[in-house]
Order: structure tokens, then C-alpha cells, then sequence
């Protein structure tokens, strides 16, 4: 059984699993990590939004044996440390907002929203509805207003 | 009926004054404070309502003679009680299901208000299956707030009340020099303790009936203000647990690999030796509607259930698409019997599809079978069901059975059935060992529960400026109510026009359905065609299609009569509370004003639940917005504004309710112009979210608002449904008044495959490998 070293949340991880299994079912059913949610296995409903190497992507679409020892993979519970407090901004405004419903989408709509913020800012501009209008991510509750709202506040405390 | 379980409270207080009177609970035995009233079933007179409903299962045919004896025992088991705990927090577990709808908060509020505890002191969990609670464990109709708000705020009230005797007697002072603040009694001389000082003390050695009095709504200072979850830094830092998160031993993950029809079973299995030996492989077992493989990850289970070669026997609907069931429908519609003749008359026919109340959290269940006795957690609305039929399937007595009702990802009726809790449970005896059961998501549009298709017919006549008759006929697929019944219905039981043969469903559609206007000769009927697909309640039920048939035919009305929709509404509308949202939608969405070609408002009106609701929509039917492109995307018409105006009765928790309305209609958006079920020879196409197009951040309003009404009635409404049909209704007519065409076939897009579909076999499709390269 091949062994997968990569850094997870700041941290180390070593695991044994065959090559072809996809990070999410490492993530949660291995290595006991939750956040990252199953909602299709098919990187369409974007539930287990991740960081790697800072950029958002879906662990249920990646094998494991993809990820490099060098990787760095970050998940819901490992934001806050990205920034070096108790809870990042995005989170904070999901907070002051009370956007959540159900909260299975989330830890990745989250997740999704920094990186969409970090991607505007990269090209040196303000995070737009046309840039809103193209997170993929299903809530499934319906709560897609308070989500543009905090986007944009958290936004601008990152 | 036990005399035990008769009323000990009264509940159904007349409007505003509720906090002038007395609510009995009963101060119960405990290490330390606890205070417990009944809920629902004990509110109403039992025996005349048992009385009125000829079919309503009696409170005896559920229980054992074991849980009766029990009962006797205890005879304040049926209570619900609040625990007031040592660390000064108080405690709650409440017999209903929290599924996004906010439910948890909105009682830690209650609980908060009645007892002077500050908000974050307050710890609602879920309880489990309590079949002594008999009716009074359902989560549905919109109906949790109207059910509980007085038994959970009266055993507050006592907590407090016992607390402050509590300190009076200690402290040698009469009780009416005392005050409460966040979890403090102040006496007059400054003396404070803190309730957690007190719990034990305060504590009874035998249950006793009491009485307090409820706060007057002036001096509410948690209730009717906005507040945010309770669970909402669990659920934004992931540690919110949802079924699928349970860490019980050796529970590990389990797949069905489903047959390529509704319904199929197994005739034979022919490769299991191969796929037991499939890398993380533990079990193989055939169950009634599948083959389950247990394994290390969820991943090795999709591998597993993709290798099965599986022969399969045919399913329940076999053979089904659209179109014939469409035809079936159509020949099952109940006589118009108004017959046009001086009058002018409009008549139309309305179309809506299958739709699917799948959550974005797949359904889920652990299972922990042994021989003797067997524990089970799920999102479950109506856990004693559950309970009952899976011990019965286990062949358990109902006692040996646990059932623990997990947080859920969304339920929109789903939950409302244990279909994965009972096939968990019949895996894990199968396999001998405990199981972590999860649908996919193909499994979960293809064989999950489904809104029934349905048509709406109607006919309105009118003649010198009146509606001489307003008709409508509704038939669906039969929506299955097996899940029998809640408080919702045997509280107005009594009141009920039922008799005779009604069926189930035809009573909910009478309990729910009314024209809320003055048409002159009025008739709204149900007919059910007994098709087997698995199908539900999904949010607001019937009402959704009902109401948009009637919303749209209004504007046709009004259209025929020369006025404006909102000149007709306002001419025709019957109730005060329905008039009042309406006006206030027309004032702060700027009714009338001027739109490009393409462009239009409409409006929607309902009341429902004792609530009553506007919606207000402005829709952009333009090309450069219809033919936008965004990868494997529905685009379309865009509703670009939405203004709900709601009146609650009394907002409980306004921020809360915003959600919710919030909610409804991006799901009337979706029901409108995007979601669907496109059933072919047995089973819908749809098998991912991007082929079922719930609305997407590309399809919601760029502004949404939702207006709360000032308190009327003082008393809470449901909300959780509210806003989907008179939601639907403003999209459906703005769409009208956009396009000039009246759609009749809904969702508009239905015509249309937007996907490729996913093979039907295996049932659940492999996960991609290339999410590296999208990586953004």
C-alpha cells in the first residue's frame, strides 16, 4: 500500500491508501477531517471546496497520489491559521451576516469565496456580481444574497 | 385516551394577551432544576378531535403494553422539559428536526426571553425518537414554531419562577424584591447568585404541577429581535456535524449499487467473491432495493458498487416517462361544472414537472444492528415512524431500537421519510456490522423522493365587472403521505369540513388550499392518479403549483377586465393582512414604474400557515440576458430584483425569517424557469446538480429584500414554506407580462435537455480526476 505525504493544515500528514482514491474520502474518512463536505463527487456542487497551494479546488476530483509531498492542502479548518487568527475575515463576515442556513455548503462556499477574492486582487481589482455570478457553488437552501453580501464585506477586510 | 396524557395546559390563547394569563408545567424530579410542559397533542380537547377523524390512528396502536407501563411509571414522560444545569446554562432537547430552517435558534430564544439567560447560555439539541411524544415529533407543515412556542416559553417561565423562590427562601426575602438579568437574581439589597448557584437547590424531590405567568410581548427583549443561529460559528468553521461526520465505531462507509428503474430489486448478484476482494473491500450484501459493498473509504465503495454485475428485476414504475404519465393525468382531472353562458370566461391548464427535494447533504444514516437491540442516527422529521416500521423490519421490540435525530443538510420534505435509515439498518444486520450508509448524489435524484407532477386546471367566468366563478382542478401523481400524521392536523381536527372517505392527501390539500378572493362560486379540488414513483412533501406541498395557477389566471382576469394586477388585487382581495402586503410591496417595489421591452414585474399573493405574503419580482427576458453563457449552465431569464413582504403574525426571530424568505424564492425561481426531473421509461435523466438546475449564483436576484410586517396578530406563523408560492406565482406572472405569452408549462425550460445524461448503469457515476486542473 503506497504511502501520501503531503502538509495538511500547517501540519504533516503521512497516510497508506491506494493511489486512486480521491483526497476527499482521505480527508474524511481516513484522516478524520470533516469540513469538506460530500455533496456530489463529481466536482460539480463545489461542497468540498479546498485550498491547495492557496487556490481553490475539489479534493473529490483529485487522487491522492496527485498531491505532492510539497503540497500544501488547506480545509475549512485550517483558514483562520492562513491569517494568523482565531477566525478568518471571510469567515468573520459570514458571521456578521448570519448567511448560513443548513451550513452544509459552507465550509466551501468559504473556502470558494477567499480564493475568488484573492483571484480579483491579484488582477488588482474589486470583486464584481459578474465575478459573484460565476461561483459555481450549490446552496441548496437558497441563501445566495447573504453569500454576495458577505463576499463583498469580507472582501474588503482581507 | 390515558388520563395521564390529558391536557395539563392551556394553549390557543386569544391574540396579544397571552402574557396576562397562567400556563401550567410541572416542576419535575432531577439532580437539578427541571421543568417540563406538553406540546400540541395536550393543547387540544383529544377525545372530540380523535372523534372528527375517523382514520386518525389511536395514541394505543403505536405503544406496546411495555410503553405503557412505562408511561404509568412516569406518568411526565410525555412533557417536553427544560434542565436548568450547574454551570448556569440551561438545557433542551427539542422533539422536532433542525434542517437549515433555524428552528434550534429560534427556541434558544424562547428560552432566553422567559428566563432572563443570555442567548449563547442556552443548549438546544435534538432528542431522539420519544414515542410517548405520539403526534407531537413531526417536523413539517411549517407548524414547529406555532407548536411550541407557549409549552418551551411556559417551562421556561417556571424555571425562573422556581429559581427566584429558590433565592427568596434561602435569603429569608419575599420573592417580589427580587430580579433576573442574564442568568442573575438581584435582591433589592444587592445580594446576587447566579442560576447555576441555585440549580441544585431549586431542584424538586417529586414532580409537581405548577404555574407562571408568560411575559407581555412590550417586554420582550430577545424575542421579535434579530438574531443570528446559534450554530452558526460551528457551521463557518466546520465543525457543525452532519450525519455523514458521526464518528461511531467501526461504522464504515457503505454504497448501494441501484437498479436502472424506481424501485427495481435484485434477482441475482453474479461477481460478489470478486468485489469482496476489491481493495478496502469488507462486505457485500444484497438488500431489497440494491447491493450494498462496505468499505474502508466512499471512494473504494463507488470503485466496489461500479464493479457489481447485477442482474435486476423491474422497479414500481417501469416503462413511466412525461408524457405518459402527463396522458394519465390528464384523462384523471375532475369536471369543470360552470358552464359558460352570458359570461366571458378564461380557461387554462397548467403543467408542472417532477421536481426533486434532494438537500445538498446526500441522505445518510449510521446503523448500529445487533442481535438484541439496534441504534440508528439520521436527519429524521418524523423519528417514531421510523422507529416503529425499522424495529418492526428488525424484528425488534420498539423499545430496543434508539434513534438519534441528527443536525440535517437541508430537507425540503426529504426527511420527512427514513428511506436511508431503514436501508442502513437492513445493511448492517445484513453484514453483522456497523454501518455509515450514504446515497450518492445520482442515487439521490434517480431514486429519492420527488415532487409529483401535476396539472392545474382552471376556470374563471366573469361578467360586468365581477368573477362570477372561480374553478380548479388539481391532479397529481399521489404525493405519499406515509409518514402519517402530525400536530398540524389533529390540532384543528375539530374544525375540520372532513368526513366521510376524503383521503389523506385530499384533507391536506382542503387544510391547505383557499382562494383568497372574493370569485363568487369557488371550488378547488384534488384528484391523485396511484402511480408508484417516490414522491413527498416537498416545501409548501401543493401550494406552490396551486397558487401560481391562480396568480397567473388573476392577471389574465384582470387583463380581460381592463386593470392593472395590482388594481384587480386590491379590487378582489378578501382578507385585511393579504391587502396590507400587498400594499406595502407596491410601495417599496415600485409597482408600475418604467421597464425596457423585455423587462416586467409581477406579483404574487398567499396566505398560508396563519402568515400572509407578497412577492414582488422584476424579470429581464431580454436576449443579451436569456443567451448569456456561463460552462454547463442554465442561464435564461434572469429575475433580477426581489422584494418579499411578509406578515408573520409576530417574527419570532426576524433575521431568521429573512432566511427563510430568502430561500423559498430561489426556490420558486428554480421552480419556475430551471428544475426539473425528466422522467424517461422509469427513472429521471438527472443525476448531478448540474444537470438538476437549482438555482445557481448566476440565476438569483442581484437584489433581494425582504420586508417583516409590524406584529398582528401576536401570534407566530409558519414560515419555512411561505414564500415559495407567492414567489412562484410573481415570477410566473412577470414572465407573462415580460414575454406577452402566459407560460403553462413549468419550469418554462422543461421542453428543452440541457445535459448529457449519465449512463444509467452503474448507478452512480466515477468521480473525475482532473480537479487539479481547474484549480483557481
Amino acid at each position: 500500500m503506497p504511502t501520501h505525504t503531503f502538509t495538511l493544515n500547517g501540519k504533516q500528514v503521512s497516510v497508506d491508501c491506494p493511489d486512486d482514491v480521491r483526497l476527499l474520502w482521505v480527508l474524511r474518512d481516513l484522516l478524520g477531517v470533516h469540513g469538506p463536505k460530500y455533496g456530489c463527487g463529481l466536482n460539480v456542487c463545489k461542497s468540498c471546496t479546498s485550498h491547495l497551494n492557496g487556490k481553490a479546488f475539489n479534493p473529490c476530483s483529485v487522487p491522492v497520489s496527485k498531491i505532492a509531498p510539497t503540497d500544501e492542502v488547506t480545509t475549512i479548518e485550517g483558514l483562520p491559521a492562513t491569517v494568523g487568527k482565531d477566525l478568518h475575515p471571510m469567515q468573520e463576515a459570514w458571521l456578521e451576516r448570519d448567511v448560513a442556513q443548513c451550513g452544509y455548503c459552507q465550509p466551501g462556499q468559504i473556502m470558494a469565496a477567499v480564493a475568488k477574492v484573492k483571484q480579483a486582487k491579484a488582477d488588482g481589482r474589486q470583486i464584481t456580481d459578474d465575478d459573484l455570478d460565476e461561483i459555481r457553488n450549490i446552496c441548496r437552501c437558497g441563501t445566495y444574497s447573504r453569500i454576495r453580501e458577505a463576499i463583498k464585506a469580507g472582501a474588503k477586510k482581507m | 385516551m390515558p388520563a395521564h396524557r390529558r391536557s395539563p395546559l392551556r394553549v390557543d390563547p386569544g391574540p396579544h394577551d397571552v402574557g396576562r394569563r397562567r400556563f401550567l408545567g410541572y416542576l419535575i424530579a432531577a439532580p437539578t432544576l427541571a421543568v417540563a410542559a406538553g406540546v400540541g397533542w395536550e393543547s387540544i380537547d383529544a377525545e372530540s378531535a380523535s372523534a372528527a377523524i375517523p382514520s386518525l390512528p389511536l395514541p394505543e396502536e403505536i405503544f406496546d403494553l411495555g410503553d405503557l407501563q412505562d408511561l404509568a411509571a412516569a406518568p411526565t414522560s410525555h412533557l417536553i422539559s427544560v434542565q436548568v444545569n450547574s454551570d448556569g446554562t440551561a438545557s433542551f432537547a427539542v422533539p422536532r428536526a433542525e434542517v437549515g430552517q433555524g428552528m434550534t435558534t429560534a427556541v434558544a430564544m424562547m428560552i432566553a426571553e422567559e428566563m432572563d439567560l443570555p442567548l449563547n447560555k442556552v443548549v438546544v439539541s435534538l432528542a431522539d425518537a420519544r414515542p410517548e411524544l405520539v403526534f407531537n415529533q413531526l417536523t413539517g407543515g411549517s407548524n414547529s414554531m406555532r407548536s411550541i412556542y407557549l409549552p418551551v416559553r411556559t417551562a421556561a417561565a417556571i424555571a425562573r419562577q422556581q429559581l427566584m423562590s429558590t433565592a427568596a427562601a434561602q435569603w429569608r426575602v419575599p420573592a417580589s424584591e427580587l430580579s433576573t438579568k442574564d442568568g442573575l437574581i438581584t435582591h433589592k439589597s444587592g445580594r446576587q447568585a447566579s442560576y447555576g448557584s441555585l440549580a441544585r437547590a431549586a431542584a424538586v424531590p417529586q414532580s409537581t404541577r405548577t404555574s407562571a405567568e408568560l411575559k407581555p410581548q412590550s417586554k420582550f427583549t430577545v424575542l421579535g429581535t434579530p438574531q443570528n443561529r446559534i450554530d452558526a460559528y460551528d457551521i463557518v468553521t466546520g465543525r457543525k456535524t452532519f450525519a455523514m461526520d458521526l464518528d461511531v465505531p467501526n461504522a464504515k462507509p457503505t454504497m448501494v449499487r441501484r437498479p436502472p428503474t424506481i424501485n427495481g430489486t435484485v434477482k441475482s448478484v453474479n461477481n460478489t467473491d470478486s468485489v469482496k476482494n476489491m481493495p478496502g473491500v469488507t462486505d457485500v450484501a444484497v438488500l431489497t432495493n440494491g447491493v450494498a459493498v462496505r468499505g474502508e473509504t466512499f471512494g473504494q465503495c463507488i470503485d466496489a458498487i461500479r464493479a457489481l454485475d447485477v442482474t435486476w428485476g423491474p422497479g414500481t414504475v417501469d416503462g413511466e416517462s412525461d408524457e405518459t404519465v402527463l396522458k394519465k393525468l390528464k384523462a384523471a382531472e375532475l369536471p369543470l361544472v360552470v358552464p359558460n353562458l352570458l359570461s366571458a370566461s378564461i380557461d387554462a391548464q397548467f403543467t408542472f414537472a417532477f421536481a426533486s427535494n434532494s438537500p445538498l447533504e446526500p441522505d445518510c444514516a449510521v446503523a448500529d444492528v445487533r442481535s438484541d437491540r439496534a441504534e440508528i442516527w439520521s436527519s429524521l422529521k418524523v423519528p417514531i415512524d421510523a422507529q416503529q416500521e425499522i424495529a418492526t423490519m428488525l424484528g425488534l421490540p420498539q423499545n430496543a431500537l434508539k434513534v438519534h435525530v441528527t443536525q440535517g443538510g437541508g430537507s425540503f420534505g426529504r426527511h420527512l421519510f427514513h428511506d436511508v435509515a431503514s436501508e442502513a439498518a437492513e445493511a448492517s444486520k445484513k453484514m453483522g456490522k456497523p454501518v455509515k450508509l450514504m446515497w450518492s448524489r445520482t442515487d439521490d435524484f434517480r431514486q429519492g423522493r420527488v415532487h409529483p407532477m401535476c396539472i392545474s386546471r382552471v376556470r374563471a367566468t366573469y361578467a360586468a365587472g365581477n368573477v362570477l366563478s372561480y374553478e380548479q382542478r388539481h391532479t397529481s401523481v399521489q404525493t405519499d403521505f406515509s409518514h402519517g400524521l402530525g400536530e398540524m392536523i389533529t390540532a384543528t381536527a375539530a374544525k375540520l369540513p372532513v368526513g366521510g372517505n376524503l383521503s389523506f392527501a385530499e384533507t391536506i390539500f382542503e387544510l391547505t388550499q383557499s382562494s383568497p378572493y372574493n370569485f363568487g362560486v369557488t371550488t378547488q379540488l384534488l384528484n391523485e392518479i396511484p402511480l408508484k414513483f417516490n414522491t413527498g412533501s416537498m416545501r409548501n406541498i401543493y401550494s406552490p403549483n396551486v397558487v401560481c395557477a391562480q396568480e397567473l389566471v388573476v392577471d389574465q382576469l384582470a387583463a380581460k377586465m381592463g386593470k392593472d394586477p395590482v388594481e384587480f388585487r386590491r379590487e378582489f382581495l378578501k382578507d385585511a393582512r393579504l391587502k396590507a402586503v400587498l400594499e406595502k410591496a407596491v410601495e417599496v417595489g415600485n409597482w408600475g414604474k418604467s421597464l425596457p421591452n423585455g423587462v416586467a414585474q409581477g406579483i404574487g399573493v398567499h396566505s398560508e400557515y396563519r402568515g400572509a405574503i407578497a412577492s414582488l419580482v422584476e424579470i429581464d427576458c431580454r436576449p443579451e440576458t436569456v443567451n448569456r453563457k456561463i460552462r454547463d449552465a442554465v442561464t435564461g431569464p434572469r429575475v433580477t430584483k426581489a422584494l418579499i413582504v411578509v406578515d408573520p403574525g409576530f417574527a419570532i426571530n426576524p433575521r431568521g425569517l429573512e432566511a427563510q424568505m430568502i430561500g423559498g424564492m430561489n426556490d420558486a425561481i428554480a421552480i419556475a424557469l430551471t428544475s426539473s426531473l425528466h422522467m424517461k421509461n422509469g427513472i429521471p435523466l438527472e443525476g448531478s446538480w448540474d444537470n438538476y438546475f437549482y438555482t445557481r449564483e448566476w440565476n438569483t436576484p442581484l437584489e433581494m429584500k425582504v420586508v417583516v410586517m409590524p406584529t398582528t396578530t401576536g401570534q407566530p406563523s409558519g414560515a419555512g414554506e411561505l414564500a415559495v408560492a407567492p414567489s412562484l406565482a410573481a415570477v410566473a406572472c412577470a414572465y407573462a407580462r415580460a414575454t406577452g405569452t402566459m407560460p403553462t408549462y413549468f419550469p418554462i425550460n422543461h421542453g428543452t435537455l440541457g445535459f448529457e445524461p449519465y449512463p444509467l448503469e452503474p448507478s452512480t457515476p466515477q468521480s473525475p480526476t482532473d480537479g487539479l486542473g481547474n484549480a483557481n
